[in-house]
């Protein structure tokens, strides 16, 4: 089931009875799916204009006087330019201000400035911060209350546009989702890769591969037990899938858990191979990025050694990473 | 003391030259607005209002003010090979503008979502082939919806605004240590003007003295989220330049002689020049007044829309011939 304007929908009703959430925009509103908060909710809205050094550290200074600001832009504003900022102003005093970053990874056709291919990397390495990700419609609708929940600043890799449905449950804070269960690869994967994984893992199956799936929604704290037993499970191989830069993400989460437990099989890491993108369409990234499902079958057959008749109708499948025609307009 | 400058002709007739080469920069504002509306119906959108505000500035840039070096022929874009530090990098945008030398200008483009205003104006002037204008936002293309330094007249990577008078004036420093005689011209949008690293840039520039540092702002009013001064106010900008120490320029943006005016008037003074050229985002299209105040990304919605950019686009092509 695909659904739009899951975000849309969901802060304003979420936001209603809870006065004290305040959400300020970096001059992307109707790009970060916020234009119907403003217009519903107009006194818990303001805009900050383009200058995001000053909006990180004015949102410390509300959250100081008691307010939760709810920061909206691209993800890629709110990581690379304001980072001292965000030390400093937010993340030393550990104020609950909530970063709400859109576009990550190379979900934008914007080029190298409008893509946040480390953010992951980075937010990480700040203490006091925790890291959510969203895959999916209930991933979005839950992570509002999980990063409410936290007495602390938090960091949302943030989804728009057509998203797919693909859980049930509501996500928890530090807890991995169990997507598939088997026993001679895991693999692990993040936000918008995970219907990727699921839509390979079908086709490696058939091939007798048998596959314990993950669904990564924290990427800090990253101490979920489950974890742990997940990397125990795989006989053959581990495998990561991320929408970021393979250094310092998803790939690096793993691999530390890996090196704590003494693992005993190879990491692949599956991501942007240390290199900046260029500005094209998402799919068409994602395919050079090997992000899409028939590169991760190839990737995961090729390291066990078999090769694989990928369906034609695979690339047929619609994989939502279309945007509304509203979002298009404002990059 | 106020250094501002304002200039107009208020339409008066031409000087000596009998008015050349103010035709050919209105040719060329109108071949820019007449090609990105071509696109825009072509790809059923596009950054359309800014090629709209700025094109004067941009014409009267190439045709009359920018001493850059000719080019024997119309470049070609091939499509996009890889980033910086790869093996196979794409060739720097910057060679549209022709060779560098120290007595040639160099013009360093700000604001990465005018790119396909840019790429228009130097198809215009005959510096970016025919043809590749058609590739503008395709998969593989280097004519980027957002240009990065591998699009034609890139020189700098920009789309994270407010960064490129800051390299700008590292460029202009580094001729200024070495003597060129040439200009270093910046072109940028207001909005950008409401991020912190500007005024940085503007006050190392002035306490530098870069008086070969020359900045051109298209003062359009306009943001994503509607008119500047509802969404976070940047004005009075000409006092705010002043008091940093620069030399103002106000101008109407859509003249042509009163912004070539603003630099013949500039004099080594010890302080860089930023000319103020207010603009309308529906110029030469006033079908679009309609919309403001949400004027950023222009799409065709309704068989009305596209009747009316049709119309604008056949009377924008007809003046050109």
């Amino acid at each position: 089931m695909i659904e739009t304007q899951v975000h849309s929908r969901n802060i304003v009703s979420w936001a209603k009875d809870k006065p004290e959430v305040f959400v300020l925009s970096g001059d992307l509103t109707g790009s970060t799916e916020i234009a119907a908060f403003k217009s519903e909710l107009p006194e818990q809205f303001y805009s900050l204009g383009m200058a995001e050094q000053n909006m990180l550290s004015w949102a410390g200074g509300m959250a100081r006087e008691g307010l939760v600001p709810y920061l909206h832009t691209f993800a890629v504003f709110l990581v690379r330019r304001p980072y001292d900022q965000l030390a400093m102003s937010i993340c030393y005093p550990n104020l609950p201000v909530k970063l709400v970053g859109f576009l990550p990874g190379i979900m934008t056709p914007g080029g190298v400035s409008h893509q946040a291919i480390e953010d992951i990397s980075l937010m990480r390495g700040l203490p006091n911060m925790t890291v959510l990700e969203v895959g999916d419609a209930a991933d979005i609708e839950s992570v509002l209350d999980v990063a409410h929940a936290v007495n602390g600043p938090v960091y949302i890799r943030m989804l728009r546009g057509a998203i797919p449905r693909l859980f049930d449950e509501p996500m928890q804070l530090d807890r991995i989702r169990h997507v598939s269960e088997g026993e001679d690869v895991t693999i692990f994967s993040s936000g918008i890769c995970t219907e990727e994984v699921i839509r390979a893992a079908r086709v490696l199956e058939e091939h007798g591969v048998s596959i314990t799936h993950r669904h990564v929604t924290t990427h800090k704290p990253f101490n979920d037990p489950a974890i742990a037993d997940s990397i125990r499970a795989a006989k053959k191989a581990v495998f990561t899938v991320e929408n970021h830069t393979v250094i310092g993400g998803l790939g690096s989460e793993v691999a530390e858990t890996m090196a704590e437990i003494g693992a005993g099989v190879p990491l692949v890491r599956i991501g942007i191979d240390d290199t900046f993108a260029h500005g094209a369409s998402a799919r068409y990234l994602m395919e050079e990025h090997g992000l899409t499902a028939r590169r991760i079958i190839e990737k995961v057959a090729d390291h066990l050694g078999f090769r694989v008749e990928i369906p034609d109708e695979i690339d047929s499948i619609d994989v939502t990473v279309d945007v509304g025609e509203e979002q298009l307009e404002a990059l | 003391m106020s250094t501002v400058t304002q200039t107009s002709t208020g339409g008066l007739p031409a000087t000596s030259d009998g008015g050349a080469w103010q035709k050919e920069a209105e040719r060329v504002a109108r071949r820019i607005r007449a090609r990105v509306l071509e696109l825009t119906i072509l790809k059923n959108g596009c950054y359309l209002s800014q090629a709209l505000s700025s094109a004067e500035v941009l014409a009267t840039l190439y045709t009359k003010i920018l001493k850059l070096e000719d080019l024997a022929e119309a470049l070609p874009s091939p499509p996009f090979t890889g980033v910086p530090g790869s093996e196979h990098r794409s060739p720097s945008g910057g060679r549209f503008h022709g060779e560098q030398a120290e007595d040639r200008d160099r013009f360093l483009i700000s604001p990465a979502h005018y790119a396909v205003a840019i790429y228009a104006a130097l198809e215009s002037v005959g510096r970016l082939a025919e043809g590749e204008l058609e590739s503008f936002n395709t998969d593989g293309s280097t004519l980027e919806m957002i240009g990065a330094e591998h699009s034609p007249g890139f020189e700098l990577t920009t789309g994270s605004f407010g960064q490129a008078l800051s390299q700008s004036g590292g460029i202009a420093f580094a001729r200024h240590l070495r003597g060129d005689t040439g200009r270093t011209v910046v072109f940028m949008s207001d909005g950008e003007l409401e991020e912190g690293q500007t005024w940085e840039g503007v006050q190392a520039a002035a306490f530098f003295k870069l008086d070969k540092l020359m900045l051109f702002v298209d003062v359009n009013g306009q943001q994503v989220d509607g008119l500047t001064k509802d969404i976070m106010n940047v004005e009075p900008i000409n006092s705010r330049f002043e008091a940093f120490g620069w030399e103002v320029a106000v101008v109407d943006g859509h003249d042509v002689a009163a912004i070539n005016e603003a630099v013949e008037a500039k004099e080594r003074n010890g302080k860089p020049l930023v000319v103020l050229a207010y603009t309308d985002t529906a110029k030469g299209m006033p079908y679009l007044n309609a919309r403001k105040p949400n004027l950023h990304y222009v799409r065709p919605k309704t068989e009305d829309d596209k009747t009316a950019f049709a119309a604008a686009l056949a009377e924008l092509q007809e003046e050109d011939s």
